[in-house]
């Protein structure tokens, strides 16, 4: 078996990127012509990367199972970007962004990756502005920012709360020239079901259009995964309803690694969930803490008071609230990293002091933010001595400048007018730290297969910074893949077109085939949704916020029960050469069933806390840090990798040792 | 809630459909539409039948991958949201509720809900860019200072998010405000200037030739766009493509 070998180019790290970007092999535009790249995933990663690859000459095919590239979930993402552009001059730099985010990470990411990442973050900004993209300006016509958790400068760049909005339509517009020219083939409404090796490489994939439900093949010299995380493996998660595993899993399964499955990023501002018919999760964004102030109340008759409608939050005064991330984290305040401040509410409502009738909510209140922006932009205005009715008139709009369509989403979700009284959030599942394992050239264990943001491991480590997922998916994308794919297709200028007319493509095919029709064929009784439901019902109360080993142990046995039940039971209507919804919701649950496994072996065998792991036997039990997680450098500093073996539970762990060098290993305190 | 449900089925585009009718029981006021239709799909399938077909996936009125024609409104009776962000508190018990996919002869019907909307791609693909390559090797971010005004407008024409709803509610199933947000946004920022002729012919070109009618000012667009797209934007491109005939190249 091949030794983990990340291919870290050596030197100062500093130096790193641009000295292997001057020595690695690139192909001549001539040659480009002959070479294709599959790409499947259309969001930041997966769309960057397509445009710009089409861009250098590489006859691209990108697939989306959405019915537009617009649509892939990096859309969705809402507070901003970072950039270590210091246009604020407040001292923000290259280091300091990876430093940021390295110690984000909890010390579990790959120092040279991160530096790369800081260190073409600056281009990104660069890169949009000239695409288009209209972020946030003040009234000088410059560049606005805002501040995220975790970091103390003022580094993010945004559109409102729509920047991965604008972010993935400035990709899809790249895409939408190289389109037009026929350079990048794009296969809307497809579905990537298999990956086809052949003499070890990665040679193609088998794809399902979803509309004629017909299977298809398509061969390329190098495969591109780009297809994001596996958040939905909890069932309720902010993720969109079709994100999934699929094509990352069925690439582990044919030899890729995967990487930390148990990372999740569980966020601190969700709206809390409803009833039992919930779908999914809405997401409040990160930068709402820029300017919310998250409590809930002292007492617990005031509590009592808020449930039963006695009271209301504004009736409650300064004394009788606990500003408990002001209280426990000064330094950072609302603005702690979101690991943190997600435990932090978890605490506070585990004690019983959650303000809705689940018992599952804190506040998150704009009152004081209101206020202050009122009294500035009176003096602004030149308006002596405002009306207190006045003052709250300008600073309501002040927020809805900066966050009104978050207000306006909340409000239609909730029914209750946040400039009024405060949100009520709960933590949800976001993001995905874990992934497919690669090397410094985003290159999985598969020769030829790569994998692009969300769906590969390497930068955030076991927790990411806000605002950091829309630069690392645009890093991936525009700027690394592009380069480091070219010194592997170097060699492939004299392959020629890849036949789909082998036994390797047909073996591929006749599995998929068969795969679905045993779904079709299946006399179950219940829907892919009800095992969907079950398995993450485990997944949130044994490998949620806060993990254990018994409780581990028994996820373990219950995903285990849960899959077995749902190949003999599931039942899946229609038929295959259609439309079918449910058919391409159960290959996709099938695969979730087996990760959610594999995702709980790993953190039961991290026996550390770090990041978004918490292991309720590893925290601190004295001393300033108490209660805080506890990392444990000197066995966990290392990388798992997990290799297929035919059962999830029994993958095999290959390590990859991190090597910190320019960054001091220590504990990570927000106090 | 009790509810009648009167919901378009078609098998596939060939196929003539009709309007079909399920009562459905206990739905919470707190449910957004789609999870009512989740409810009753799950009931289809514990019967056996097949379940409704229709477009959805964020859930959170951004990615614009949901649609239905509800009560003949496109995303429904609310304003300033879609059909995803709608919630049954709109409706009371006892309501009968009819839902169709978005009707245009620029979007065909694949299945019960589901319409094509590939012809907005191809659309962009005339001209939705600027054409620039993706080295990041431009110009420094701050080096044009653009107005905060014109900044905020070409923000509010791009949050269109492209559902279609503007073509569903229009009588001449026009795409003028889909394409005049996008011409809009370029033309609206100093990046976008140099190609804005180009650009604006093109797309105009390509609009034509998928089917889609003429704007007649109604305005019903507007109302119904989720994300509150003004008409000021079909001004524009109107201004822009006037320019552009006149002084084309």
């Amino acid at each position: 078996m091949a030794t983990l070998d990340a291919k870290i180019p050596a030197g100062p790290i500093k130096d790193k990127w641009t000295n292997h970007k001057n020595k690695i092999n690139v192909v001549n535009p001539a040659n480009k012509r002959l070479i294709d790249v599959i790409v499947v995933g259309t969001g930041l990663a997966g769309g960057s990367a397509a445009a710009s690859l089409a861009e250098m000459g590489y006859n691209v095919k990108a697939f989306c199972f959405q019915d537009s590239p617009r649509r892939a979930h990096s859309i969705a993402a809402q507070g901003g970007i970072n950039a270590a552009k210091n246009y604020q001059n407040d001292g923000d730099s290259v280091y300091r962004l990876f430093y940021d985010t390295v110690k984000g990470g909890d010390y579990r990411a790959r120092e040279a990756n991160v530096y790369r990442l800081a260190e073409v973050s600056a281009n990104i900004i660069d890169q949009c502005v000239a695409q288009g993209v209209p972020f946030a300006r003040d009234y000088g016509g410059l560049l606005d920012n805002r501040s995220f958790g975790g970091v103390l400068v003022s580094r993010t760049f945004y559109a409102k709360g729509q920047t991965g909005q604008q972010l993935l339509l400035g990709a899809y517009s790249a895409m939408n020239r190289q389109i037009g020219k026929g350079k990048i083939k794009m296969y809307n409404r497809h579905e990537m079901l298999e990956l086809v090796k052949v003499e070890g490489k990665a040679r193609g994939i088998i794809a399902r259009n979803l509309v004629t439900g017909e299977i298809e093949r398509h061969s390329a010299h190098a495969v591109v995964i780009a297809s994001g995380g596996y958040g939905n493996v909890f069932f309720l998660s902010t993720n969109a309803m079709g994100s999934n595993v699929t094509a990352a899993w069925r690439i582990h399964k044919k030899g890729a690694y995967f990487a930390n499955p148990c990372y999740t990023q569980i966020h601190p501002t969700c709206i809390p969930r409803s009833g039992d018919y919930q779908s999914k999760l809405t997401l409040m964004s990160e930068s709402l803490r820029n300017d919310g102030r998250i409590w809930v109340p002292k007492h617990m008759k005031d509590v009592e008071a808020i449930r039963n409608g006695s009271r209301k939050p504004t009736d409650l005064t300064e004394d009788e609230r606990d500003y408990y991330l002001e209280r426990r984290y000064p330094a950072f305040g609302n603005l702690v990293p979101r690991d943190v401040a997600s435990r932090a509410a978890k605490e506070r409502c585990d004690a019983g002091f959650g303000v809705n009738e689940t018992g599952e909510a804190v506040y998150l209140d704009f009152a004081s933010a209101i206020q202050r922006y009122g009294k500035e932009k009176a003096t602004v205005l030149g308006e002596q001595n405002p009306s207190a009715q006045r003052v709250l008139e300008l600073g309501e709009k002040v927020v809805e400048d900066k966050y009104g369509n978050l207000f306006q989403m909340y409000e239609k979700i909730t029914d209750d007018n946040p400039y009024k009284t405060p949100m009520k959030i709960y933590p949800a599942v976001h993001y995905t730290m874990g992934g497919i394992w690669v090397d410094y050239n985003l290159m999985t264990t598969i020769p030829g297969c790569y994998a692009a943001g969300e769906a590969n491991f390497s930068d955030h480590g076991a927790n990411r910074l806000g605002a950091s997922a829309l630069m690392q998916g645009l890093a991936d994308g525009y700027f690394v893949l592009p380069y480091t794919i070219g010194d592997y297709l170097a060699d492939d200028i004299r392959t020629g077109e890849i036949s789909t007319d082998t036994p390797e493509f047909e073996e591929a095919e006749k599995e998929v085939i068969s795969r679905l029709e045993a779904f079709i064929n299946n006399k179950g009784s219940k829907s892919v949704d009800h095992f969907h439901k079950r398995l993450g019902k485990v997944m949130w109360d044994k490998v949620g916020m806060a993990r254990n080993e018994q409780g581990l142990k028994e996820a373990i046995e219950e995903i285990r029960q849960i899959r077995e039940e749902f190949h003999k039971d599931v039942f899946v209507p229609g038929s295959m050469y259609e439309l079918n919804p449910e058919l391409e919701k159960a290959a996709r649950v099938e695969d979730f069933l087996e990760l959610g496994e594999l995702f709980a072996y790993d953190a039961l065998m991290r026996t550390e806390s770090c990041g978004g792991h918490f292991r309720e036997e590893s925290a601190e039990t004295d001393g300033p840090q108490k209660g805080e997680a506890k990392r444990d450098d000197e066995n966990f500093a290392y990388v798992a990798a997990w290799e297929w073996t035919g059962d999830p539970g029994k993958a095999t762990l290959h390590k990859e040792e991190l090597t910190f060098n320019d960054i001091e290993l220590k504990q990570r305190s927000y106090k | 809630m009790k509810l009648t449900l009167k919901i378009w089925r078609q098998k596939d585009r060939n196929d003539k459909g009709g309007i079909e009718t399920y009562p459905i029981d206990n739905v919470s006021e707190h449910m957004s539409f789609l999870e009512m239709m989740d409810v009753l799909n799950e009931q289809l399938v514990s019967e056996g039948k097949e379940p409704v077909a229709f477009d959805h996936d964020c859930r959170e009125g951004i990615c614009g991958m949901c649609s239905m024609q509800i009560n003949g409104e496109a995303h429904g009776p609310d304003r300033g949201v879609t059909t995803c962000q709608l919630h049954m508190r709109k409706f009371k018990d006892g309501d009968t509720i009819y839902i169709e996919p978005f009707r245009a002869k620029g979007f065909p019907i694949i299945k019960d809900l589901v319409v094509d909307r590939s012809a907005f791609d191809r659309i962009q693909h005339a001209g939705g860019f600027v054409s620039v390559n993706t080295s990041g090797n431009t110009q420094d971010a701050n080096a044009i200072p653009i107005p905060k005004t014109d900044a905020d407008n070409a923000f509010d024409a791009a949050t269109c998010i492209g559902c279609g709803a503007c073509v569903a509610s229009c009588k001449n199933a026009s795409a003028m405000l889909f394409v005049s947000a996008k011409v809009s946004q370029f033309a609206l920022l100093p990046q976008g200037k140099v190609e804005a002729k180009r650009r604006v012919l093109n797309m105009v070109e390509q609009m034509d030739k998928e089917g889609f009618g003429n704007c007649t000012n109604t305005g019903a667009c507007e109302v119904e766009c989720p994300k509150g797209i003004s008409l000021e934007n079909i001004a524009r491109m109107n201004r822009e493509y006037l320019k552009a005939s006149i002084f084309s190249e």
